[in-house]
């Protein structure tokens, strides 16, 4: 790997130099919450003082750059009795990610497994991966962030330049060759041993800087076990089965399709609509027999497919720890806890 | 050292449809098809053949007894289907479609000649060549002789390779027997065709009761020779799979000898939409036909 080490004006003239040529997405502040503090959103940014390179964590992912809440898979003519179906991607141009932190490039990662690198590529989710190019930023651990227990505090790959701020200077690592090509429209330098001890002291600093944890020790055989447990129909009361937790999700991917007729009755559409496992009408079937008609046995599936299957497959869980559901979540289910009552109803 | 990102078109590549399964233009790439003939079946079922347009991609579409596609008809819906037929009939298939859903629904206003979209084949098939020189016993209940009847065409076809045939058959009432006008056509290929219906009325001269019944004179009596050589293929609604799949396992047939045939309202058909999933084993990839012992492992199968 190629490290650099650069000034932090020089960051500003980085960005100029993507933001000339190039679609830029960031995160900036949307708005205040009730507390007065600040809300955060991955959005469209040409102007470098509005990204908030210091932000906590947005309340969405950057899911919509690249797995949209809909999205049109194919378009029809119709003329008299016949059709033609047209399909396109939907998109036309790259994308700079800027400031992505580690939970969501492994989130990326992880939906590279499934959508990029299994039998049947999805070519909408690769032509936006494709075309896409990611500056990553370390982050300043929230409360709610549990992602060193589930193994992605950091990022090892999934980028093309990643950014760890050392106090007066930015420490780069290079991932590749594009990377390293913007990187000369800056002034770098060879870092020295005095910036690697720096920066490991950094590291050193943040990790400890977690404090939400959850024990994943042997999961997917305690889920086993605890299939019938009680515990499930504990959190299926209080859950409301609204799907917010999917679609605050970065890595929810699950979906429906649609087709509908154009007004005029010349054309029509065929539309993917993220779904959430947690919404009654999931695992519905024609004729109306619903495999999983209760909020226990919907939110136990949601743990299930995560925690269990996606390690199955992967030898990987499909969550990044990034507390986001959590944090959303109108009765105020979190995955720590759960994962934790489902461990301890197994011990008793 | 240009600072402007090229951008990569992967619509722009050509579609290498031989290797359908890895390549990023098969996802949304349908057969077109013609609807050849629509044949009423009972009240509620129809029987369709569809024949892909294009002769090349005809000879290209070839399937195992077991596999489901997905139709399309624009605009309207898009939804999975058991292919209904002979896999040794290229290009063409019959889909026996009952009216329940928007797709459904909407098909009877369709006519003949008329233009769908087919995708597929997907999802994992019986192994019919595995069961060659043994016994095989069909259990359907209600519209789950529909994935049956291609396997049983393949019975058909090759009956010489097979030892006893036994297809065992339920339904609710007597005018809701698919296929009805095939059943002695079956008979004359020496398979064993045992009907039984829930609720029998005036003209119905056959038993009545559970499928389990019929089922159990088959299996009884038999010698050990027997259940070891024996596959079974089970498709019905949820509650029939638990007491046929508990008595062909009381009867020591193989676990691995068992194949059922799940139903699932799959999306995409190919890993990704996630509807189809059992646990997280998605249906249409590592399914629709499970071994029994898969389907134990899996939370909430049937």
């Amino acid at each position: 790997m190629i490290f650099r080490i650069f000034e932090k004006e020089e960051l500003k003239k980085l960005f100029e130099v993507f933001v000339a040529h190039n679609r830029v997405v960031g995160a900036v502040e949307a708005g205040r919450d009730r507390d007065d503090q600040p809300v955060y959103a991955f959005s469209d940014v040409s102007d470098y003082n509005e990204i908030k390179l210091d932000y906590s964590i947005t309340k969405l992912p950057a899911k919509r750059f690249f797995l949209p809440f809909k999205e049109e898979l194919a378009t029809f003519r119709i003329e008299n009795d016949n059709w033609t179906k047209d399909i396109s991607y939907n998109i036309d141009r790259p994308l700079i990610l800027f400031g992505l932190h580690p939970c969501d490039i492994n989130a990326l990662n992880k939906l590279d497994k499934v959508l990029l690198h299994s039998v049947y590529p999805m070519p909408y989710y690769a032509a936006k991966r494709k075309n896409m190019f990611i500056v990553g930023m370390n982050c300043v651990p929230q409360p709610s962030c549990f992602c060193r227990s589930m193994g992605t505090d950091t990022a090892l790959h999934g980028f093309d330049m990643f950014i760890t701020d050392l106090g007066g200077r930015y420490f780069v690592e290079i991932l590749t060759n594009t990377a390293f090509n913007f990187l000369r429209h800056i002034r770098t330098m060879e870092p020295m041993e005095e910036d690697h001890i720096l920066y490991m002291k950094v590291v050193e600093k943040r990790k400890k800087e977690f404090t939400a944890q959850v024990d994943t020790t042997d999961l997917t055989k305690i889920l086993d076990m605890e299939f019938q447990s009680d515990v499930w129909k504990y959190w299926g009361d209080r859950c409301l089965a609204c799907g917010t937790c999917a679609s605050v999700c970065p890595t929810c991917y699950c979906y429906g399709v649609e087709e509908t007729v154009d007004i005029n009755l010349k054309g029509a559409k065929k539309t993917k609509i993220l779904h959430s496992c947690n919404l009654i009408d999931f695992a519905e079937v024609a004729g109306g027999h619903n495999f999983r008609p209760e909020r226990h046995s919907r939110l136990k599936y949601r743990y299930y497919h995560k925690h269990r299957g996606f390690v199955e497959a992967f030898e990987e869980s499909l969550c990044v720890g990034c507390g986001r559901c959590g944090e959303s979540c109108l009765a105020g289910i979190t995955v720590p806890e759960v994962i934790e009552s489902i461990r301890a109803d197994g011990k008793e | 050292m240009d600072p402007e990102l090229k951008f990569v078109d992967i619509a722009a590549q050509p579609y290498r449809q031989q290797q359908r399964r890895d390549d990023l233009k098969s996802f949304e790439y349908s057969y077109r098809a013609e609807i050849t003939s629509i044949y009423p079946l009972t009240e509620m079922e129809t029987l369709y053949r569809i024949q892909i347009v294009d002769p090349e991609e005809r000879n290209r579409f070839v399937f195992t007894p077991g596999q489901f596609l997905m139709l399309e008809l624009p605009g309207i819906d898009e939804a999975p289907f058991s292919i209904s037929s002979s896999a040794s009939v290229r290009g063409e298939v019959e889909l026996c479609i009952r009216r329940v859903g928007n797709l459904t629904n909407f098909l009877p206003r369709v006519k003949r000649g008329t233009h769908v979209g087919i995708r597929g084949p997907f999802g994992t098939g019986f192994p019919m060549k595995e069961m060659h020189g043994q016994n095989v016993i069909l259990v359907a209940g209600g519209l789950g002789l529909v994935p049956l009847r291609s396997p049983i065409a393949y019975v058909m076809e090759n009956r010489s390779h097979f030892n006893k045939v036994n297809i065992v058959y339920g339904t609710k009432t007597p005018s809701q027997l698919l296929f009805t006008h095939q059943h002695e056509m079956w008979r004359k290929d020496d398979i064993d065709l045992n009907i039984i219906v829930q609720k029998a009325d005036r003209s119905w001269k056959g038993p009545s009761g559970l499928i389990t019944e019929p089922l159990k004179e088959i299996l009884t009596g038999k010698d050990r020779d027997y259940y070891h050589n024996t596959y079974a293929i089970v498709c019905g609604p949820p509650v029939m799979f638990k007491f046929v799949c508990n008595m062909l396992n009381e009867f020591h047939i193989p676990m691995q000898k068992m194949f059922v045939s799940l139903e699932r309202r799959m999306h995409c058909g190919m890993g990704k939409c996630c509807r189809c999933n059992v646990g997280s084993t998605y249906t249409c990839l590592k399914g629709p036909v499970f071994d029994y012992w898969t389907v134990m492992n899996l939370k909430e199968a049937i």
